[in-house]
């Protein structure tokens, strides 16, 4: 699977189906059960969120390399009403949905690379990288 | 149209209705061909020639204006059947258009221009049943995925009974708000059915906990503590637990193990019963003596 995969988020069954596809990337790419679990774990809060906040959105899920390290790439984007504070948005413990507060800065964690791209208005777009060890 | 068409759509209709009388053995054994040939194997060609026998006599009935309920009835009978048997839509479909290809070949031999003007009328008729049939095919299909959806529903949550007073709910699979919400409600009928003060539930079989599964896993103790049973979390795999710190989910005071037999010892030791083993018995016995 090198062709990076597009996939819908429009409901909680698709949440499963990118987790479902999330894992098999990460298995591909050689990512060790912990670093598995923790991608999939990732995938599955910020598409859940994308789902929550924006109504939908789509992820794209591709494999990319840095020299001889592989890494699986996630990145989701929707078109709902962005977030307004950020650095608000990734305190522990914070949340408008009901929700525990840990999805986005929970995922930032779990990942190795992070990148958050949001304005009021325009949507969000989050890029994550976790890399093979 | 009809300014242009020399032949008035009427007499084409008329023309294919006498056709379908005159040769309907011909037509029918053609269309059995037809039909037969593009399914697979699984096909009783006896069965399917009462069937196509019999929505040839629904459809002769229908035209002589004789009401056609009977032949969407039957219809919808075959494609509801043919999508629980596992045949494919071409395969549904083509026993309907098998009919148009089967009549062409004695309207060539007929010849006449009310014939083929027929033709194509009777080819709308019958395009409009083949979408039906696929209607009704999807329909049949959809219905049997809600029911399996159902069943999972109903069979992924067991609730089963460890020792007097200790109940244990295995999980497995996806916990959406839809499932944790019937684990829910059967875990706390079966504290109160059972009345029992001990309850574990175990999440080996959940492939990613993450923090919508840990809130519902943590309103689900809640809930247990609240009518007074003691909540055990059991089945935390290595990499669960690793993602589990990592995102920040706290479990505070709720009671986790890593298997199943861990939590029922847990709980054992809690409602105060003791292990002990034979050879210890004997011992004390001895003693005794």
């Amino acid at each position: 699977m090198t062709t990076p995969a597009e996939l819908p988020v429009n409901s909680n069954s698709d949440v499963v189906l990118v987790r479902q596809h999330v894992r098999t990337t990460a298995i591909d790419v050689g990512l060790s059960l912990v670093d598995q679990t923790k991608v999939v774990t990732a995938a599955s809060e910020l598409a859940r969120n994308a789902l929550v906040y924006a109504g939908g959105g789509q992820v794209r899920v591709e494999i990319v390399h840095n020299g001889i390290r592989k890494g699986l790439r996630l990145v989701f984007s929707d078109e709902g009403p962005g977030i307004p504070d950020i650095e608000q948005a990734l305190t522990d413990g914070w949340t408008t949905g009901g929700g525990l507060g840990l999805g986005l800065s929970g995922s930032r964690r779990l990942v190795d690379e992070f990148d958050l791209k949001s304005a009021p208005g325009e949507g969000t777009l989050i890029t994550v990288t976790k890399w093979a060890r | 149209m009809g300014v242009t068409l020399s032949v008035p759509t009427d007499a084409g209709r008329r023309r294919i209705e006498e056709l379908l009388q005159e040769n309907e053995e011909r037509v029918l054994k053609r269309w059995l061909e037809i039909a037969g040939s593009s399914s697979s194997s699984h096909v009783d060609r006896s069965s399917l020639a009462g069937q196509l026998r019999e929505l040839y006599q629904a459809l002769r009935q229908s035209l002589d204006g004789s009401g056609d309920s009977d032949l969407r009835g039957l219809l919808a009978e075959l494609s509801r059947s043919r999508a629980r048997q596992g045949f494919t839509p071409t395969e549904t479909a083509v026993v309907v258009f098998g009919l148009k290809e089967a009549l062409y070949e004695s309207i060539e031999t007929d010849g006449s221009p009310e014939a083929l003007r027929g033709f194509i009328w009777f080819s709308q008729l019958i395009d409009d049943l083949g979408l039906l049939t696929m209607e009704n095919y999807a329909a049949a299909r959809e219905k049997v995925i809600i029911d399996q959806a159902e069943q999972l529903l109903e069979l992924s949550t067991p609730v089963v009974k460890l020792w007097e007073g200790i109940v244990a709910v295995p999980l497995v699979g996806t916990l959406d708000s839809a499932r944790t919400q019937v684990v829910m409600e059967k875990l706390l009928q079966t504290l109160v059915d059972t009345g029992s003060e001990h309850a574990v539930i175990d999440i080996t079989g959940v492939p990613a906990v993450d923090t919508q599964v840990a809130q519902h896993l943590l309103k689900t103790v809640v809930a247990a503590r609240l009518m007074g049973a003691e909540c055990v979390i059991s089945g935390i795999r290595p990499q669960i637990a690793h993602t589990i710190v990592t995102l920040g989910i706290e479990f505070g005071d709720i009671v986790t193990k890593a298997s199943l037999a861990d939590a029922l010892a847990h709980a054992l030791r809690e409602s105060g019963v003791e292990f002990v083993s034979r050879k210890t018995r004997v011992a004390v016995r001895t003693e005794e003596d």
